[in-house]
C-alpha cells in the first residue's frame, strides 16, 4: 500500500533517550513572535520563542492558560486563529523554513510532515461524517487513492490506532464513540500520512484518567517504535514527568526554562518552574488534616435559624458504614436515579445512580470520586435538591428533604449551597461582584441595604478578594477570582454544607492550589462541611477526610482518605489510582539503546472498561 | 446496556437470554418509531383541521353577506328581492345554525367536497383540481431553482478566490430578499418579454412560459437559502473539527464540499420547509402579475368576492401541502443528521 507501508522520513539512529545536541533537531524554532489583532492594536502572544525538538523523542511544552502554548502549537501547523499572525522568527521543520511559506506549501506540509492531535475529541470530529470518511478524506488529500482502497487503508489505520472492530467503527458517526475512541480516531487522522512530527495539543485533558493513560501509552508506543516525534503541549506537569524526555516551560508567551525532564524537575532554575512544581496537587499534604479538632457550629448566622451546637464529632469516621454516633449533617440512603430517556427503551438503561448510601458528619469532608458517567455529579445535584431521586432518601440534619420543593427547598438552600465547576458560566458576566454576592441575601430578604454592603465586604474578605473588587463586573475577573466570588456567593447565606462540584478543575494549577487552600481555611473558620465532587484523585486527597469511589452509578469503595490511597481494597479503585499521572516517574527506559526495526507497534487497545459507546448527545 | 453480561465466557443460556433481551429492545424501538410516526401524522391532520375551522369561522364572522353579494354580482347591477335572497340562502344551506353548517361542511370536506363556488356555481373541487397542476409546476420549479441557486451562491460566498468577490456574494441575499416580487416580475416581463422577446408573454403553458414566473417566485427563497447555506458553511469553517481536517492537509474547497455542505443540509431543509409555506402566498402575486391560471389566481378572485367555499377549499389544500411538507422535513432530519437517529444504532452496535 501506498502510505501505510513506508514508515516515513526519520533519521534511522534517532534514539528515545534525551540527548540535547541540537544537531538532531527535527524542529527548530527561533525568535518566533506571534501577535493577535485586539481592541488596542496587536497583542503579542509569543515574544520570540526558541525551541528545539529532537527527533524520536517526546518534548513537552508546559504552561498555564495564557502562556502561549496553544498559540505555539497552532503556529507550528500554520493554523493560527483569525487575527493571529507570525510577525517574525523562524520555524524550520526538517530543514524546511515554514515562516512565510505559501498556503500551498503549508497544505503539503500539514499531514505529511507535521500532524496535529487536537485538544477536545468531543468537538474535533465532523458530527455528520462517518469515522471512516474522516480518515479517507485525509488520505485522499495527499495521495491519489481510489475510494475503495482508501477505505481499506482507513480501517487499517484505525486498527493501528487501537480501535477494536475498526471496520464496523468506520461506518459509525463520532457521537457513537466514547471520548477515548474519538481521540484514537484523531490520532489515526493525524498519523495517516506518516508525519515526522506530531503536535499533540492537550490530547487528554478532556478524558478520564484511565482513558488518558491508555491514550498516552499509545502515543508513547508510536515514538518508541520510531515512527514519529511528539511535541506534547500540556498544562499537566505530572504528565510531563511521566511521558516527556525534554520539557519547555512557558509563561506569558516566553520560554522560561528548557531542558531534560529529570533536570528541570529536580533542579528547576527558574522561579516560575519552582512555583509550578510546588503547586501540583497531591504532592504536598495539607498540614493538620488528621488532627483537626471537632469543629463546633457556625458563629453568628445572620438572620438564620438559631445556631445549633453540634457536639464534637470525629471528623473522619471509620469506613463509613454503620450509623453515625451523632446525627450526621448529611445522610444519603439507597439513592437511585434513572434519567428518563427518549425512546421507549429507556427503562433498559442502567441507572445513573444505583443504591448509594453514605453519611457525612458535621465538619467532615467527603470526596466523591469517579470517572465521567459515574454518577458523582448526579448525587451532588440530588443532595442540593436540583434533581429528584428515583428512589432513596436525602436527610439534612436528620430531616428528610427528598423531593422537597417550594418553601421547603428554599429553606433547605439556606443550609446547603453549591459551588459549580465552571466559574465562567456560573456567574452572570454583566453583574457586578456585589450584585452577585448579595443576590442570595436579596432573594431571601435578609439584611437591609446598608448592612448588605457591610456583609459583602466581610464575604469578600473571607475569600481574600480586595474590597474594591465589589464594583467590578464578573467579566473583568480571572478564573480564580471568579471562583472566589462564587464561593463568597455560596457563603452569603452562611450554609453548613457546601456541595462543591469540580470546583477547581477549570483552573490552572497555581490557582487550583490557592482555591484549595482557601476552601481548607474556610472549613476551619466557618465550620463548613464539604461534599467534594471531583474526577481528580489528587485534589480530593488534599481536602477530604473520606473518599467515596463511584463507578457506573455504584459506590465501589468508601474509606478514609489515608487508607484508600495507601491500600485500596477494590480492583477498580486500584486501577483508578494507578492511572493517576505522576506515578511512572521515569520508570521508562524502553527502547533507548536498541533502535528497533520499524515493526508495527502492538497497538495498545482500549481495555474492557473503556466504554465503547459514548453518551449520545 | 445489558449486553456486557454475555461475554465470551458466559454460559449459553445466559447468552441466549441476552440475545432475546436485545431482540426485545430492538422490537420495542421499532414499535416506538411507528408510534412516533403515527403521532406526527396525527399532528399534521390536526393542523389541516385547525386551518379549516379557523377559515370557516373568520369568513362567517366577517361583515357582509356573501349570498346577497352573489345575487348582486360583483359589479352591483341587479338588486335582488328579499325572497330571492331567502330562497338562495336555504338552497345553499345558509339558513341552518352555524354549528350545523360547520359540521356539514366538515363532513363534506373530508370527502373532498367543498360545495359549489358562489360566483360560478361550479364545484370547488373541480376548480381546484384544474388549477392545481399549473401551480404545482410553478412551485416545484421555483423550489428547485431556489435550492440550486441559493446553495451555489452560499458556496461561492465562501469559496470565491477574491475577498471582495466573497464580500459581494455575501451581501447578495440581503438585496434579493428586499426586492418585492411583483416588481421583479413586472421588470422581467418588461425587459425579457416585451422589449427583447426572449420569453413569450403571458398565456400558454409550455415550459418556456414557466421560466419568468418561476424565477420571480424563486427569488426570495433563493436569497434566504443563500443566506442560510452561506452562514452555515462559514460557521463550519470555524469549528474545531475544521481545524482538525485542515491540520491533516485538507484543502478548504474539499472541506466545504465534503463536510460543510452536509452540515448545511439541516438548516437548508428547515428553510425549504418554510419556503413551501411562502410559495403559496407568493403564487397569488406571481400568478396575478403573469396572469397565469392557477391556485393563486383562484384565491385572489375568491377572496375578492367573498366566495367562501372556494376560499375554504384553497386554504385546506394549502394546509395539506404545508403539513405534508413539514412531515417530510421532520422525517428527513434524522436522515441528514446521524445524531438525531438514536435508538437502534446505539442498541445494535454497542454490544
Amino acid at each position: 500500500m501506498i502510505i501505510a507501508g513506508s514508515s516515513g522520513p526519520r533519521p534511522p539512529g534517532a534514539s528515545r533517550a534525551g540527548d540535547t545536541d541540537a544537531g538532531s533537531s527535527l524542529l527548530r524554532v527561533r525568535g518566533l513572535r506571534v501577535t493577535y489583532r485586539g481592541e488596542h492594536g496587536r497583542a503579542v502572544a509569543l515574544h520570540g520563542v526558541d525551541l528545539d525538538v529532537p527527533a524520536g523523542a517526546v518534548t513537552a511544552v508546559v504552561g498555564e492558560s495564557g502562556s502561549g502554548k496553544t498559540t505555539l502549537a497552532h503556529a507550528l501547523v500554520g493554523l493560527l486563529p483569525q487575527g493571529g499572525r507570525v510577525e517574525s522568527g523562524s520555524i524550520r521543520l526538517g530543514g524546511r523554513e515554514l515562516v512565510g511559506a505559501s498556503e500551498r506549501v503549508w497544505r503539503e506540509v500539514r499531514g505529511t510532515h507535521v500532524g496535529l492531535v487536537p485538544q477536545d475529541p468531543g468537538v474535533s470530529l465532523d458530527p455528520v461524517s462517518t469515522i471512516g470518511r474522516h480518515v479517507t478524506d485525509v488520505l485522499r488529500a495527499h495521495q491519489r487513492v481510489p475510494r475503495a482502497a482508501a477505505r481499506e487503508l482507513a480501517v487499517r489505520l484505525l486498527t493501528e490506532a487501537g480501535i477494536p472492530d475498526a471496520a464496523a467503527r468506520a461506518r459509525q458517526y463520532p457521537h457513537e464513540l466514547s471520548g477515548g475512541l474519538r481521540q484514537r480516531v484523531l490520532i489515526a487522522m493525524a498519523t495517516a500520512a506518516r508525519p515526522a512530527l506530531l503536535v499533540a495539543d492537550e490530547p487528554t485533558s478532556a478524558l478520564d484518567v484511565t482513558v488518558q493513560r491508555r491514550i498516552l501509552d499509545h502515543l508513547d508506543s508510536l515514538v518508541t517504535a520510531g515512527r514519529t516525534t511528539i511535541l506534547l503541549v500540556t498544562h499537566d506537569l505530572l504528565i510531563v514527568g511521566d511521558r516527556a524526555d525534554h520539557v519547555v516551560v512557558m509563561s506569558d508567551g516566553r520560554v522560561v526554562e528548557t531542558g531534560p525532564v529529570e533536570k528541570v524537575f529536580t533542579q528547576p532554575s527558574a522561579q516560575y518552574t519552582r512555583q509550578l512544581l510546588s503547586d501540583v496537587p497531591g504532592r504536598t499534604d495539607v498540614p493538620g488534616r488528621a488532627d483537626v479538632p471537632g469543629r463546633t457550629d457556625v458563629p453568628g448566622r445572620a438572620g438564620g435559624p438559631p445556631a445549633r451546637a453540634v457536639p464534637k464529632a470525629p471528623s473522619a469516621r471509620a469506613d463509613g458504614d454503620g450509623p453515625a454516633a451523632n446525627t450526621p449533617l448529611l445522610a444519603v440512603e439507597g439513592l437511585r436515579l434513572v434519567y428518563p430517556g427518549h425512546g421507549p427503551a429507556w427503562r433498559e438503561r442502567p441507572p445513573a445512580v444505583a443504591d448509594v448510601s453514605f453519611a457525612l458528619a458535621p465538619g467532615a469532608t467527603l470526596g466523591l470520586v469517579g470517572e465521567s458517567g459515574s454518577g458523582k455529579s448526579s448525587i451532588a445535584r440530588m443532595v442540593v435538591g436540583l434533581v429528584r431521586p428515583t428512589a432513596g432518601t436525602v436527610r439534612i440534619d436528620g430531616e428528610d428533604i427528598t423531593g422537597a420543593s417550594g418553601a421547603r427547598l428554599r429553606a433547605l438552600h439556606r443550609d446547603v449551597q453549591m459551588i459549580y465547576q465552571n466559574p465562567f458560566s456560573s456567574l452572570n458576566p454583566r453583574f457586578t461582584v456585589e450584585e452577585i454576592v448579595t443576590e442570595p441575601l436579596r432573594n431571601y430578604g435578609i439584611l437591609e441595604r446598608t448592612e448588605r454592603r457591610q456583609r459583602v465586604a466581610e464575604l469578600l474578605d473571607s475569600v481574600a478578594l480586595p474590597a474594591d473588587s465589589a464594583r467590578r463586573r464578573a467579566a473583568e475577573l480571572s478564573g480564580g477570582q471568579r471562583q472566589r466570588v462564587a464561593i463568597a456567593r455560596a457563603l452569603a447565606l452562611t450554609p453548613r454544607l457546601l456541595v462543591c462540584d469540580e470546583p477547581v478543575s477549570a483552573l490552572d494549577v497555581t490557582v487550583q492550589a490557592q482555591i484549595l487552600s482557601l476552601l481548607v481555611a474556610l472549613r476551619e473558620s466557618h465550620g463548613l462541611t464539604y461534599l467534594f465532587v471531583s474526577h481528580d484523585l489528587a485534589v480530593v486527597r488534599e481536602l477530604a477526610d473520606q473518599v467515596a469511589v463511584l463507578h457506573q452509578g455504584r459506590l465501589v469503595e468508601l474509606a478514609d482518605t489515608q487508607r484508600l490511597f495507601a491500600a485500596p481494597r477494590e480492583d477498580y479503585t486500584r486501577n483508578l489510582l494507578e492511572a493517576i499521572p505522576g506515578r511512572r516517574r521515569r520508570t521508562r527506559q524502553a527502547a533507548s539503546d536498541a533502535p528497533t526495526a520499524p515493526t508495527a507497534p502492538a497497538p495498545s487497545g482500549p481495555s474492557a472498561d473503556e466504554p465503547t459507546t459514548g453518551p449520545a448527545r | 446496556m445489558a449486553e456486557h453480561e454475555a461475554g465470551p465466557g458466559a454460559a449459553p443460556a445466559v447468552r441466549r437470554m441476552a440475545a432475546a433481551r436485545r431482540m426485545a429492545a430492538v422490537r420495542r424501538i421499532a414499535v416506538g418509531r411507528q408510534a412516533a410516526l403515527a403521532r406526527r401524522i396525527a399532528q399534521a391532520v390536526a393542523v389541516v383541521w385547525a386551518a379549516f375551522t379557523v377559515t370557516f369561522l373568520t369568513v362567517r364572522l366577517l361583515p357582509g353577506d356573501p349570498v346577497a353579494l352573489m345575487l348582486t354580482g360583483s359589479n352591483g347591477f341587479s338588486t335582488p328581492t328579499a325572497e330571492q335572497i331567502a330562497e338562495a340562502r336555504s338552497r345553499l344551506g345558509y339558513d341552518h345554525p352555524l354549528v350545523v353548517q360547520y359540521l356539514r361542511a366538515l363532513a363534506d370536506a373530508t370527502h373532498g367536497d367543498f360545495g359549489a363556488s358562489i360566483q360560478t356555481g361550479r364545484p370547488v373541487s373541480s376548480m381546484i383540481s384544474e388549477a392545481l397542476p399549473s401551480t404545482l409546476r410553478l412551485g416545484a420549479a421555483a423550489l428547485v431553482l431556489a435550492l440550486v441557486v441559493g446553495t451555489a451562491v452560499g458556496l461561492l460566498a465562501n469559496l470565491a478566490p477574491l475577498p471582495f468577490l466573497r464580500q459581494a456574494l455575501r451581501s447578495l441575499p440581503a438585496a434579493g430578499i428586499s426586492l418585492p416580487s411583483f416588481w421583479v416580475g413586472l421588470m422581467l416581463l418588461q425587459l425579457l418579454s416585451f422589449r427583447w422577446h426572449v420569453f413569450p408573454t403571458l398565456d400558454g403553458s409550455g415550459p418556456r412560459q414557466l421560466v419568468l414566473p418561476a424565477c420571480t417566485l424563486a427569488l426570495p427563497g433563493a436569497a434566504l437559502m443563500a443566506q442560510v447555506v452561506g452562514r452555515s458553511l462559514h460557521d463550519s469553517l470555524h469549528r474545531p473539527w475544521a481545524d482538525t481536517l485542515r491540520a491533516a492537509g485538507l484543502a478548504p474547497g474539499r472541506l466545504l464540499v465534503a463536510h460543510g455542505l452536509r452540515g448545511a443540509a439541516l438548516p437548508a431543509l428547515t428553510v425549504l420547509g418554510l419556503l413551501v409555506g411562502n410559495l403559496i402566498g407568493g403564487a397569488v402575486v406571481v400568478e396575478t402579475v403573469f396572469s397565469r391560471p392557477g391556485m393563486g389566481l383562484i384565491t385572489q378572485a375568491a377572496v375578492g368576492a367573498q366566495d367562501l367555499p372556494v376560499v375554504q377549499g384553497v386554504v385546506v389544500v394549502a394546509a395539506i401541502g404545508f403539513a405534508a411538507t413539514n412531515l417530510v422535513v421532520d422525517l428527513l432530519y434524522p436522515v441528514l443528521d446521524p445524531r438525531l437517529r438514536g435508538g437502534p444504532a446505539a442498541v445494535g452496535v454497542a454490544g
